[in-house]
């Protein structure tokens, strides 16, 4: 079983995304993760999706994938050199005193930014890859977690190289 | 300025649409009322499922676009089995649904159902169209789709105020088809189909193993030329019947479940398996690792996702069946070099032929032997599921591409029957006969209400065994003969058929068979023919599910032994 990324392309239109999560649900194909957005085409989205299988059935997930008739491009960024990165936001318990500035102070190690205050909690907002989401919950975690959500990872070859370029 | 249900007429003649299998309903009367003068012919079913499957043989039958249109709602839903069935077989079929206006969407309005939603599975693609601007350019991508690559059912989900919206006439620029993620591949690729050239030469026990894809590419020709130039027998699937005619010398019949002894033996003991347009179904291969265990694999498919799905390949090559074998018999010297294996096939052929006991009993298998007698190489022959379906694969000799219509990859009961009406209507002049079972026949039986209304002449041959026969033999099989709920009462289909005035008769015994068959070919009508068969009679060879190809139940009922 293998981790991997990948970055598809598809045409920006209602129902592109449940074709797609419909395709994975439909033949058994986990998805980890799954993140969509507009990007700099017009009228295009990509979605980055993480899902793990072994060899033929990645094969699998990414022929299907091309088979829906919205989907302009699939690649595999797994191998080429990537940046990967997840943004979460983290609703932590925080009396005023000397938690809260400890909590703070772990938020400023992290470069998380602290972007709401309430009178017993915190709201922080911190970006990497899962890694270092997962470290900081960790951190969190004793001061009480009241709510957290994560984007899910969003994923972009290096270099000059694109999607559509395949290279 | 014209109507959204306009625009749709004149987007389907644009298409060549000459006939719509159809059922109404409130928010597709605006498309209606404009097929009232519209010179495309419409047949009105007696069931929506019906009008897909009627539309799906059409297709079949002629290779062109099959189209049905329903209401939306209860209609669109009775869709979804069609609409399957012509998925797992990769049938170009349109589907037109009506939705409620574009302004109730989304609220549970009377008669409102999410088709594009609950049919994402089941079609090839499908579209809600929001606004009328984009009515005639959807028609042509739909149509596009449906026909191209491995093709397959398109639905296209029209709400009643885009029927009714009129806009101005004109064509402009986004009228034309743009898909930029639709680029189905049609040549093979000239290295991959080398290395193919290579492996043949060097193959001692080839063997080709060929699918619905011939027959779809219309590729028939080009296969039977290559497997006469490299003498390679040759095994179809079920949807693979009629792509190499049945009494060649290199034919094989069919393989897999209920295949021959013959082309399972041979399969089993290739060194190379050339396989085109197939999907390496379960049906076919049996155990995965037991089939075609020693076969280099050369694998040629439109649809690239096919390839290594179910089985690793050695060579793969995506594209066009017919351009493939076009370009494969330009690099193929003649050469017949593999006269030892040759012989060993055509011994197992000799050895272990198709065989049912005739004791002077009515036995099914005689009764498609029969057919085929009387009518030579002419006419359509489709079936219904189960026991007659896999009788018909096994006992009738097809001779050319769509001459056999059946439901593969779906196995869908009720099929048979309103699928045989399609295809009658596209091939008005050739006789079409359907081969049905009494419980696959009652699951559409409300369309001798259309063949009657409309003299479509299809010609109606049920094998009545008074059982779910094919489940019934499972049981007998494998449950010990504990037939749960798989029996039938039996009917006098003849008084039905009657009842909706169809000639009709009943046939009880082996004297009676070729003058019935008569009868019904020169009815000029539909014709419907009772055939009360052995009840318990079984289809052989059988493998059991999971086991080897190679392990079959060739069964009890050869005409050597005694009982
Ligand atoms: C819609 C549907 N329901 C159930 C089945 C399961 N099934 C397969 S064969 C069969 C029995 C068919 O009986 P009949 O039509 O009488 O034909 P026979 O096998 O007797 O020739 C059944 C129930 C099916 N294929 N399709």
């Amino acid at each position: 079983m293998n981790r991997h990324i990948f970055s598809v392309l598809v045409e920006d239109s209602p129902g592109v995304l449940s074709r797609v999560t419909g395709l994975f649900s439909r033949r058994g194909f986990n998805i980890e993760s799954l993140a969509v957005g507009t990007c700099e085409q017009p009228d295009t989205s990509r979605i980055t999706i993480v899902v793990s299988g072994n060899d033929v059935q990645i094969e699998q997930v990414k022929k299907q994938l091309n088979k829906l008739i919205e989907v302009i491009k699939v690649l595999d960024i797994t191998d080429l050199e990537h940046v990967e990165r997840e943004l979460a936001l983290i609703k932590v318990k925080a009396e005023p005193g000397e938690v809260r500035s400890a909590i703070m102070q772990v938020a400023g190690i992290f470069r998380a930014k602290i972007i709401d205050v309430g009178t017993d909690s915190l709201m922080i907002e911190v970006t990497g890859d899962s890694s270092k989401i997962a470290a900081i919950e960790d951190l969190m975690s004793p001061y009480g977690i009241i709510e957290m959500v994560r984007t899910g990872k969003i994923a972009l070859q290096r270099g000059a190289g694109t999607a559509c370029s395949g290279r | 300025m014209k109507s959204g249900a306009q625009i749709l007429i004149e987007g389907l003649k644009e298409q060549g649409v000459d006939v719509i299998f159809g059922y109404p309903g409130g928010v597709v009367l605006p498309i209606y009322d404009e097929l009232y003068d519209a010179d495309i012919r419409h047949i009105l079913v007696r069931h929506e499922q019906a009008a897909i499957h009627a539309a799906d043989g059409y297709a079949r039958a002629t290779g062109k676009v099959g189209v049905c249109l329903a209401t939306s709602g209860p209609g669109a839903c009775n869709l979804v089995t069609g609409l399957a069935t012509a998925y797992m077989d990769s049938i170009p079929v349109v589907a037109l649904t009506g939705q409620v206006p574009t302004g109730l969407l989304g609220n549970d309005a009377f008669q409102e159902s999410d088709i594009t939603g609950i049919t994402m599975p089941v079609t090839k693609h499908n579209f809600l169209v929001q606004d009328v601007k984009d009515l005639k350019r959807i028609i042509r991508e739909a149509f596009y789709i449906a026909n191209t690559g491995r093709k397959g059912p398109v639905l296209i989900d029209i709400p009643k105020d885009v029927s009714t919206t009129k806009i101005p006439d004109e064509d402009g620029p986004d009228q034309q088809i743009k898909l930029r993620g639709y680029k189905p591949t049609y040549q093979g690729h000239g290295k991959q189909i080398q290395k193919a050239v290579e492996l043949i030469e060097a193959a001692k026990r080839p063997i080709i193993y060929a699918g619905g894809g011939v027959i779809s590419s219309e590729a028939s020709k080009e296969l039977v030329e290559f497997a006469e130039r490299t003498c390679m027998p040759v095994t179809t699937t079920l949807m693979g019947l009629g792509c190499i005619p049945a009494d060649h010398p290199l034919n094989l019949g069919m393989l897999g479940m209920h295949g021959t002894e013959y082309a399972n033996y041979a399969i089993t003991e290739s060194d190379l398996l050339f396989s085109i347009g197939v999907r390496f179904d379960d049906r076919v291969t049996g155990n995965l690792a037991t089939f075609a265990p020693n076969a280099k694999i050369i694998h040629m498919d439109i649809d690239p996702a096919e390839i290594g799905k179910n089985k690793p390949v050695d060579i793969p090559i995506v594209g066009d069946a017919k351009n493939i074998l076009t370009d494969l018999l330009k690099r193929i010297p003649a050469t017949c070099s593999h006269p030892e294996w040759s012989e060993k096939v055509q011994n197992w052929k000799k050895n272990h032929p198709l065989r049912f006991k005739e004791d002077g009993k009515l036995r099914p298998q005689y009764v498609i032997r029969r057919l085929a007698e009387t009518l030579g190489d002419k006419g359509v022959i489709v079936s219904e599921v189960g026991q007659n379906q896999m009788w018909t694969a096994q006992y009738y000799p097809f001779s050319h591409p769509r001459q056999w219509i059946t439901s593969g990859g779906l196995g869908t009961m009720g099929f048979g029957f309103p699928a045989a009406m399609g295809a009658q209507v596209a091939v008005p002049d050739q006789p079409v006969f359907v081969i049905a079972g009494d419980g696959s026949f009652q699951m559409n039986i409300q369309e001798l209400g259309t063949i009657a209304q409309y003299q479509i002449p299809v010609k109606i041959v049920i094998l009545n065994n008074q059982f779910l026969g094919m489940v019934r033999q499972w049981q007998e099989l494998f449950y010990e003969r504990r037939y749960s709920y798989t029996e039938l009462p039996e009917v006098q289909f003849e008084h039905i058929a009657k009842a909706y005035g169809i000639e009709a008769e009943t046939v009880r015994s082996i004297p009676d068979i070729d003058s019935a068959f008569k009868r019904a070919l020169n009815c000029n009508g539909p014709y419907l023919l009772d055939i009360r068969v052995e009840r318990e009679e079984n289809v052989f060879p059988m493998v059991p599910a999971g086991a080897a190809i190679s392990e079959m139940i060739v069964g009890q009922h050869t005409e050597h032994e005694e009982e």
